[in-house]
């Protein structure tokens, strides 16, 4: 028993005392990692935001981007031309999803649409799998202009290194996010989806289209996956193994709240955060492997607390 | 035309309130039964058993588990896999720390371990709702899971970390799907799931059910009403999950033979979802249906090509039916989001009032 | 409510299609099932695998007619490494007169111990599934040529023992959490204390396969003075490039013969340059057999693998698995007399086909792998295995082939087998005379 307590609240701060590397070190990638949560759940709440659908796709889409990007570069298109035609099939997936599914299912109960969009999940992996091929693909580094250095940083007595990789995914994350920010707020299209966000049946009354706002929000959250799968896919590779870990993105969402957008980013960078340092600090006294569940326990232990999320609205009920 | 209750007179209120208060559903039912239990061992071949109406059945009853938590209870779950497999695990310990007793009787006590951890993970469900409660489960989802290898006890410290069947016997037969025969595995899971269908159509029908409606249609009004929550909804989180537990025991010990984690993996958990929404929330058939089309219907495609000589190739074929899948639950729920039961349902109502376009 | 009307459904598909498990095979051919999976996950690993595997085969086919005058009929079952699905594929395919399964998944092979002997067809688990399997006596329908996960892992171990010594060292071992990368784990525990190593272990579960900084950092944290790797699918690349990120010496980090492909590695590329893998099939297509296969087969079109896959590691394995089966059917051949021969037959060809030097120059294999010969008792052949060192850009042989400790492994198999049948009263052994 006291060996137990001592494994809880004394073995880790000493480690910690003694290897400060390390624990930035972990910081770090814990970091790095949820920014990644985050611009999945990003096109989690883009979606949720605009057209009140959970999509579940979402996962599935940033292996579906990627994998198309570098399977035609594969096939011999040019790196650049490939991301075009990347960006190019999210739209026409965003438009086709639209006209197809959305359109038919307005007005359903939020589990019908959730179901379509798992369906979706299905069919876009069959797809993928059929044209792309399902074995995994490395990530198209040098064309792009991805860097892959390294730089280290030596502090208390120790060494902490930060790859070039995942310094640029924290910056274009950044830059997405304040893209999207100013898309949101300065131009009409961006202020015509608050509208819809805020009241749909009020948008139409003023004459926003809202099948053209879901076309949009759809690219949008295309795009967000695309990025997505280009970071994660540089940091190891693309396959459709990456679908599960998006799994991680729901508990980034219960944290963060389904509407919010500071949310997501917040949530994410909690749970990237707290699951590194708590496998690396703590993951030996359950005998390691505790990330598969650690994000899920931490948001439903969260729920019971604060059922909304951190930066949800208060959800009032009435009869 | 044949399918018509002219003439049928109720006299009572008893027979006014029968679950098939029309004589042909009566007659079909017992059709159906007859061909169940006889007809079918008679003509299925090991294939058939094995691969096909074992895994069905078992299915089915996993997705009436699910069914009466989120078709009946309106309580979202991604957790049905792990479930499954609390009742595989239980019952794995259950045998071989009581070898001489029945296997029957171990997997259905087994069923006892998952309502229990159902109920754990269903606490949340007082205070969260929909979405949100669908990922709590998917936290039970992967805790289990994690359990289930981390708690060597569980395995009896295998090597492999896997469990497997001992040999089951009943009355003097082997069980184990190994070397026992399927017909008589078959009739066993069989019998099982009538039964418990029949229970579960009862209970649901029954004051229980109904207040599950009730919390599933509004919850506040239903608290208003006099519905516990708490007790609707955990007894809601315990049934389901006993179901569940028993199909998980039944999978293992007499379709597989052994199973690892995987085998109760998140993707088992959506399989089950899946044939609740095609099949159709809130109805016992529809589980039936949903099993058929999401289990034995891809059975089918992947068994077409070389059926019909085709040259078509493992790989492609398993591509083509995810695809096809997804396209039939877009499909569906477009054109019917309630489900193959309730196109069941207009299906038999057209019968009823054939040929005038409206019935009485 | 009718409950059953779509039990009637099936039961009319059940007519209908009733035949489609009995189709005929011609006279004078034998039926190989290929378990294989190229979808899913695992997909990058299962495809050259299966290639190879069918390749050799029908390489036979064009070339010698098959085997003693039976044609070879090959035929795939996509299992997306998915256990239910492997059993659907032993159902569908066992009343089409198997001859031998080779399941290609711990999970799936499993399942199939048990059915093996109700059903008379053997399981040909290469190199994978349960190492206890290796004891013959215990199970006679199961065999895990060349060699069995702890016999690798031991020899493993005595490669880093004869490069630095083993003694005072700490071992990590970085494993895919499931039934496969656990299997070493008991070994690692009884040989700790012998030989006088310690050893931590990192488990990846499936969800994390590419996530993996955490195991890393932990890594950092216990310094461990080498690394090994059971792991699988995108695991592999994914811990390699990890590795290189901690700064942990790549040629201190050995993978075992699944993680150790081009498909591993050529995601990586020039960044795991120095990694090593345990491999027991030749890398290349430098060998006469292999030479065959391209020309009667690859430039003929009949083969799933692009020209450029032919001899990768993976590839390789799979051909290296075809080899096994034809061999043991040739065993079987002799010695019955019969063209055609039953599972039964085959079990015993498997127990007495001799996979020696002249044997395997005959083949047009020499060097390919070490000999490989069974017997009764001993279902793993004590095949060797070779380290191999990515180069950046290939993989490169660096080591002669090493034998395992069988003294110390054999033992332990045979313990583990006990245990394994120790609740099962009816389990059903051989005698080995």
């Amino acid at each position: 028993m006291q060996e137990l307590l001592h494994q809880i609240f004394v073995a880790p701060f000493t480690l910690i005392y003694e290897l400060p590397d390390l624990f930035i070190q972990t910081i770090w990638e814990g970091f790095v990692a949820g920014v990644l949560y985050s611009l999945i759940a990003l096109g989690f709440v883009l979606i949720f935001k605009a057209s009140g659908v959970f999509n579940f796709a979402q996962g599935i889409m940033v292996v579906f981007a990627a994998l198309a990007m570098v399977g035609l570069h594969e096939m011999g298109v040019p790196a650049w031309l490939s991301l075009i035609l990347a960006i190019a099939i999210m739209w026409a997936l965003a438009w086709g999803i639209e006209r197809v599914v959305l359109r038919k299912l307005v007005n359903q109960p939020d589990a019908i649409l959730l179901m379509a969009t798992i369906g979706l999940t299905l069919l876009l992996k069959g797809v993928g799998e059929t044209v792309f091929g399902g074995e995994p693909k490395s990530m198209i580094h040098t064309e792009l202009g991805l860097p892959t250095g390294v730089t280290d940083w030596n502090a208390f007595g120790g060494l902490v290194s930060f790859q070039h990789i995942d310094v640029a995914a924290v910056v274009i994350a950044v830059l997405m996010v304040i893209g999207l920010g100013i898309f949101f707020s300065k131009t009409r299209i961006g202020r015509a989806l608050r509208a819809v966000a805020d009241d749909h049946q009020a948008a139409l009354s003023v004459g926003i289209s809202l099948n053209q706002i879901w076309v949009i929000v759809w690219f949008a959250a295309g795009v967000v996956a695309l990025v997505t799968g280009i970071m994660w896919g540089a940091r190891s590779e693309v396959s459709f193994a990456l679908e599960i870990i998006a799994l991680k993105a729901l508990a980034v969402l219960i944290l963060g709240g389904f509407t919010s957008i500071p949310g997501a980013i917040v949530g994410g960078l909690i749970i990237g955060i707290g699951e590194k340092v708590f496998e690396v600090y703590w993951g030996s006294i359950f005998g390691g492997g505790v990330e598969a569940w650690f994000a899920y326990v931490l948001a439903l232990i969260f729920l019971l607390f604060r059922p909304q999320g951190l930066f949800g609205e208060k959800i009032i009920e009435r009869v | 035309m044949f399918y018509r209750e002219a003439g049928q007179f109720k006299t009572t209120y008893q027979a006014d309130q029968s679950i098939f208060p029309i004589l042909q559903d009566r007659v079909g039912l017992g059709a159906i039964l007859l061909i169940a239990f006889v007809g079918v061992p008679l003509v299925a071949n090991e294939f058939w058993m094995n691969s096909i109406m074992i895994p069905f059945l078992i299915w089915s009853l996993a997705a009436i588990g699910l069914n009466i938590l989120m078709g009946y209870a309106g309580q979202l779950s991604l957790g049905t896999g792990a479930f499954m497999g609390v009742g595989a695990y239980a019952c794995y310990k259950l045998m071989t720390i009581f070898p001489e007793v029945n296997i029957i009787i171990h997997i259905f006590i087994s069923g006892f371990f998952a309502a229990g951890v159902g109920i754990l993970f269903g606490l949340p469900s007082l205070r969260i709702k929909g979405l949100y409660l669908a990922i709590t489960t998917l936290a039970a989802q992967f805790f289990l899971e994690w359990s289930f290898i981390r708690i060597p006890w569980l395995y009896n410290y295998n090597d492999s970390g896997a469990i497997d069947s001992t040999s089951p016997t009943l009355f003097g037969h082997a069980i184990d799907p190994a070397s026992g025969d399927s017909s008589l595995r078959y009739l066993i899971i069989l019998s099982i799931v009538v039964v418990m269908t029949w229970v579960a159509s009862n209970v649901i029908r029954g004051r229980i059910g109904r207040s599950w409606m009730m919390i599933r249609d509004m919850d506040i009004a239903a608290e208003l009403m006099g519905i516990k929550p708490l007790t609707a909804k955990l007894s809601a989180f315990a049934m389901s999950s006993y179901y569940c537990g028993v199909a998980g025991a039944l999978m293992v010990f007499l379709w597989l033979g052994s199973a690892e984690v995987e085998s109760f993996d998140i993707n088992k958990s959506f399989q089950v979802l899946f044939m609740v929404i095609i099949g159709g929330m809130g109805s016992l058939i529809g589980c039936f249906m949903g099993a058929f089309l999401i289990f034995v219907l891809p059975i089918m495609m992947r068994a077409l090509p070389s059926f019909l000589g085709l040259g078509i190739n493992a790989a492609t074929m398993e591509h083509v039916t995810s695809v096809l899948i997804g396209v039939l639950i877009i499909f569906f729920l477009i054109v019917e989001p309630h489900g193959l039961a309730r196109l069941w349902q207009i299906a038999k109502e057209k019968l009823r009032t054939w040929p005038f376009p409206y019935g009485s | 409510m009718k409950l059953k009307s779509c039990l009637l459904g099936a039961a009319a598909f059940a007519v209908a299609a009733g035949g489609f498990t009995a189709t005929a095979q011609a006279e004078d051919s034998i039926y190989i099932p290929s378990l294989s999976y190229r979808t899913g996950p695992f997909a990058g690993g299962g495809t050259p695998f299966a290639d190879g595997f069918a390749d050799y085969l029908n390489m036979l086919n064009a070339r010698d007619g098959g085997i003693g005058g039976a044609k070879l009929v090959v035929e795939e079952c996509e299992t997306g490494y998915n256990a239910q699905k492997g059993v659907e594929c032993y159902e569908a395919t066992k009343g089409k007169g198997a001859l031998v399964y080779n399941p290609l998944s711990t999970g799936i092979t499993l399942q199939l111990i048990p059915k093996a002997p109700v059903d008379q067809i053997p399981v040909l688990s290469m190199g994978y599934g349960l190492s206890a399997a290796a004891e013959g006596k215990t199970f006679p329908w199961t065999f895990t040529y060349p060699t069995s996960y702890w016999s690798q892992m031991s020899s493993i171990l005595k490669y880093i023992d004869a490069n630095g010594g083993l003694k005072g060292k700490k071992i990590g071992f970085i494993y895919l959490d499931v039934g496969y990368g656990k299997e070493p784990i008991p070994l690692l525990e009884q040989l700790a204390p012998k030989l006088g190593f310690k050893w931590v272990g990192f488990p990846v579960g499936v969800k994390e396969m590419q996530n993996q900084s955490s195991q890393w950092l932990n890594v950092r944290k216990e310094r461990p003075d080498w690394m090994i790797m059971w792991g699988w699918g995108a695991m592999n690349s994914t811990a390699v490039k990890e590795a290189a990120k901690i700064r942990f010496p790549l040629d201190k980090f050995i993978g075992n013969w699944w993680s150790a492909a081009h498909a591993d590695l050529n995601p990586v590329g020039a960044t795991g340059k120095g990694y090593l893998g345990a491999n027991f099939s030749g890398i290349g297509t430098d060998f006469p057999a292999l030479q065959d296969v391209i020309k009667h087969v690859v430039d003929a079109g009949n083969s799933k693998a692009k020209k450029e896959d032919v001899g990768n590691v993976l590839y390789n394995r799979g051909l290296f698995n075809a080899v096994l089966v034809a061999e043991a059917i040739h065993a079987a051949q002799k010695a019955t007399g019969k063209k055609v021969i039953t599972g039964a037959d085959m079990r015993g060809g498997l127990e007495t086909f001799d996979l020696s030097e002249a044997r395997l120059k005959e083949l047009g294999l020499e060097g390919f792998t070490a000999p490989v010969k069974g017997s009764c008792a001993d279902h793993e052949g004590a095949g060797s295995v070779f380290i191999q060192q990515w180069d950046g850009k290939n993989w490169k042989r660096i080591s002669d082939p090493i034998t395992p400790m069988t003294d110390v492994v054999r033992p332990l198999l045979e313990e583990a087998a006990a245990k394994y049948v120790s609740d099962k009263p009816d389990w059903k052994t051989q005698t080995c005379g």
